[in-house]
């Protein structure tokens, strides 16, 4: 019962989003306030309605009703409520659901806000996200069905079906497939919410866009509204994908974080197109450039918004023959197709309304560094593209199918991310308008020199490595610059107001949260790169057998094999556990225990390194095998990855520069453009 | 050109000598990057083929090629002495379309298993085993053939359809 009504519900969100539609386009032709204000109500009612949806299937998920294929497919008895509830985006069905839910949410925002500020907006930004919406609920209500139930026939035919099919009778299994073990980790339950939020948010400032556009618009209103949603929408996908490489690095004991799958790739795609436009953006605010650059950019968000949902949730990557296109991929292909003619075609049509109203002085200025930034980024973002789409290019291009793996990516894209750290130190240093390569020379020697001394402490502690040096380098410039700049206005205001360091510090902070919440942000971008060059270019790997009481050594670790015992935990669990002596210079540093989870419920193993953890390094221990009886000898694949911890301290600095600059925390509402 | 405008002109001069550098500039670096990744594309893109391409494929010893398959979960075998391990995998068709007519990527790789006539290929891998590697996993490695016959695999990587997928209904 609960399911029928929670499809019928499903199937009203779906000719409401329609009719918002339509009374977006009627209001807007007969100039009828009245219509186009039913149109942002009809927007605004799709949230509740679809709230309601995922609650029944909530319920349906959390009650165990396995007769329905979703709830059979992500869930099992022996779950705990917590898992229950988070397996709503646990497969693909549930998960469009999901995002349908959360872009529905953005979207009755968005259409209210338009109402209060810029009325003119209204119907554009209702049609926009409704289309996009109407999309998603198209494909959930009819060909992704959550609420499909499973039918079999007499003859052994199996079914997913919302409706009985002919001679068929209703399955009622007693237990779920459930959830694979190897996801049950905190990091990985909220990584989906976190990418769909930044997904939804970036859906904003494209229908603020293209309301712009429509109405003929040439000033910054559209933008004005849609910072704040950009810069929240970046957020959220830069934890998303944060906490889905944390998975990767304490899951899948490979000592590694980020491993170039395709699928990752798709995510990362609108996070760099969107990191283009957060900084693009400002030049159009500050200087009046740039404005049909930032309508590209927005469109391009959206368009790789919607491709790395295909990607990830069509199975499309699973495939040898990648792109060949399932039953969700013709849609796909098509509703991206269409969006990006249709609003490159708005843009083409507004292109002379939009001419920059001032222009580039010097290769020097700050509009310079950001051009350059926009072309660093568009770089990352056309090679990722390129990347991903390589099995159907080289088809097409060479009639062979090849594809590139992460060697590719990192040797193509280390050169891009060592410029973009470059252009991060020194855009400080530089000015709007006129600047000359003297004045910047003059104010970076200092802090170049003295970044020096991080290489050659590399070269005195590991030898020559010359990425490693070259990185290092331009991390430790970048990192000077900035701090440089903020003790600048630090030591300028103390001056001045002759206030105390701390006061001094906060009121920078305060005055300007967009410069300052953005340079907190680079800090913790200084911080990643650390982080990323530690594993990328200075991790060292070792793996032997050892029998008890043997060591093995690396990178002047002891790593003592002491002890294994193996026990029946009461959630079902077989452990099998090591007990691992670390030491250095005959000093013991901690003793680990690396172990092995064997799930018999769902065949599945879970290896948990032995982790020793801090500022300088991880030292990665892996219980790779054993002898099963004797115990005696057992295998171990460790690990020294150095620096590898500021990459999680890196995250969290620059989610926090990035809600500082929005606004969070402080309440007064920030100064926008 | 812009050395042309006298002093003082109020025109502008439609920023021809400083758009060249900012052209020269972006082009020099967009060149600079595509060069790079072109030239990395040798020995680091593989084909991507099905077993039964891989074995039909003359000259098949010398590529590189990214392979996919279906794990047979009894063969795998781990010699944790040298830090290998082998497992054999059997052809599953490379097309989505004949993947979804068989009724998904679960039962795809369920049948390629259970039937004793699927072409299959013995991987070696060095390295720890993955909790994925197991029966009726998805496995995508890179590598080349051997000269015994056996594939070097120096990436694997292991999809599990239970993930997504249920698994087929007993």
């Amino acid at each position: 019962m609960a399911a029928d009504l929670g499809f019928g519900v499903l199937i009203i969100t779906f000719i409401v989003s329609i009719y918002s539609i339509g009374a977006a386009v009627a209001g807007t032709r007969m100039r009828s306030p009245a219509l186009i204000d039913s149109a942002r109500l009809a927007a605004r009612v799709t949230f509740p309605l679809l709230t309601f949806v995922n609650l029944v299937l909530i319920y349906l998920l959390v009650t165990g009703r396995f007769e329905f294929a979703y709830v059979y497919q992500v869930s099992d008895v022996s779950m705990p409520l917590y898992l229950k509830i988070t397996a709503l985006w646990g497969g693909q069905s549930g998960s469009l659901l999901f995002w349908s839910w959360m872009l529905s949410g953005a979207a009755a925002l968005a259409v209210n806000q338009a109402w209060k500020s810029e009325t003119q907006f209204t119907p554009w930004v209702t049609l926009t996200v409704m289309i996009t919406l109407a999309f998603f609920l198209l494909i959930v209500t009819f060909v992704e069905n959550p609420f499909a139930r499973i039918w079999a026939t007499l003859d052994g035919k199996v079914f997913e079906s919302m409706l009985r099919p002919a001679g068929a009778f209703l399955i009622y299994p007693p237990d779920g497939v459930g959830l694979n073990p190897l996801l049950r980790h905190p990091g990985m339950l909220v990584h989906p919410p976190m990418l769909y939020a930044g997904f939804a948010g970036f859906v904003i400032p494209f229908s603020f866009a293209v309301a712009s556009l429509a109405s003929g618009r040439s000033d910054n209103a559209w933008l004005r509204i849609s910072r704040p949603w950009a810069l929240g929408a970046w957020t959220f996908l830069t934890i998303g994908l944060v906490l889905g490489s944390r998975w990767a690095y304490d899951v899948l004991g490979w000592g590694g974080y980020w491993g170039w799958d395709p699928v990752e790739v798709a995510a990362l795609i609108p996070w760099l197109t969107g990191t283009a436009f957060v900084h693009s953006l400002i030049v159009q605010s500050k200087r009046q450039l740039f404005k049909r650059w930032n309508i590209v950019l927005v469109i391009l968000t959206f368009c790789m918004v919607i491709f790395g949902i295909f990607l990830t949730r069509s199975g499309v990557l699973d495939s040898v023959h990648a792109f060949s296109l399932s039953s969700i991929g013709p849609m796909f292909f098509v509703f991206i197709s269409l969006v990006f003619i249709a609003s490159l075609s708005l843009l083409l049509w507004r292109w002379k309304l939009l001419a920059s109203e001032g222009r580039m002085e010097s290769l020097f200025s700050r509009e310079s560094a950001f051009l350059f930034n926009n072309l660093f980024f568009m770089l990352l973002f056309l090679i990722c593209l390129a990347g991903v789409l390589f099995p159907l290019l080289s088809e097409l291009l060479t009639g062979t199918k090849m594809t590139v793996g992460a060697a590719w990516y990192k040797r193509t894209t280390g050169p891009v991310f060592g410029g973009l750290l470059l252009l991060m130190g020194v855009v400080p240093l530089t000015a709007w308008g006129s600047s000359s390569a003297g004045k910047l020379g003059k104010r970076i020697w200092l802090p170049a020199l003295v970044s020096l001394l991080a290489p050659a402490l590399a070269i005195l502690r590991s030898g020559l490595n010359w990425s490693g040096i070259t990185a290092l380098w331009l991390i430790t410039l970048a990192a000077l610059l900035t701090l440089f700049d903020i003790a600048n206005a630090v030591v300028h205001r103390m001056k001045l107001q002759k206030e105390s360091f701390p006061a001094a510090l906060g009121r920078v902070f305060m005055k300007n949260r967009h410069r300052y919440g953005g340079y907190l942000v680079h800090l913790g971008v200084v911080m990643i790169a650390l982080g990323v060059v530690g594993v990328e270019l200075y991790q060292t790997q070792t793996q032997q057998t050892l029998a008890k009481g043997e060591t093995l050594q690396l990178d002047g670790f002891t790593v003592a094999y002491k002890d294994l015992f193996q026990y029946q935990a009461s959630d079902g669990r077989a452990v099998t556990q090591a007990v691992i002596d670390v030491s250095r210079n005959d000093r013991l540093l901690a003793t680990l225990s690396p172990r092995s989870d064997y799930y018999s419920l769902y065949q599945q193993s879970v290896t948990v390194p032995g982790r020793l953890s801090n500022l300088a390094e991880d030292l990665y221990v892996v219980l790779v095998d054993w002898q099963p009886t004797t115990t005696d000898a057992a295998t171990f694949h460790v690990y020294h990855n150095p620096l590898v911890n500021w990459f999680w301290i890196g995250a969290i600095v620059m989610v926090t520069g990035a809600f500082f600059a929005i606004g969070f925390p402080g309440g007064r509402k920030v100064k926008n453009i | 050109m812009a050395d042309e405008i006298p002093p003082g002109s109020k025109i502008k001069p439609n920023q021809g000598f400083r758009v060249n550098k900012f052209v020269v500039g972006g082009i020099l670096i967009v060149a600079a990057v595509l060069l790079l990744a072109i030239t990395s594309l040798k020995g680091n893109a593989q084909y991507y083929m099905t077993i039964s391409e891989l074995q039909a494929a003359p000259g098949k010893w010398e590529q590189n090629v990214r392979i996919s398959g279906a794990v047979r979960g009894g063969t795998i075998q781990v010699d944790s002495k040298n830090g290998y391990i082998t497992f054999q995998i059997v052809n599953i068709p490379g097309d989505l379309k004949t993947i979804e007519q068989m009724g998904g990527i679960s039962a795809v790789l369920h049948q390629a298993v259970i039937d004793p006539e699927s072409a299959a290929l013995t991987i070696r891998y060095r390295g720890a085993r993955p909790d994925l590697l197991k029966d009726e996993a998805q496995a995508i490695v890179t590598g080349k053939m051997q000269a015994d016959g056996t594939f070097a695999a120096d990436d694997l990587l292991l999809k599990c359809p239970s993930k997504y997928q249920a698994a087929p209904l007993e």
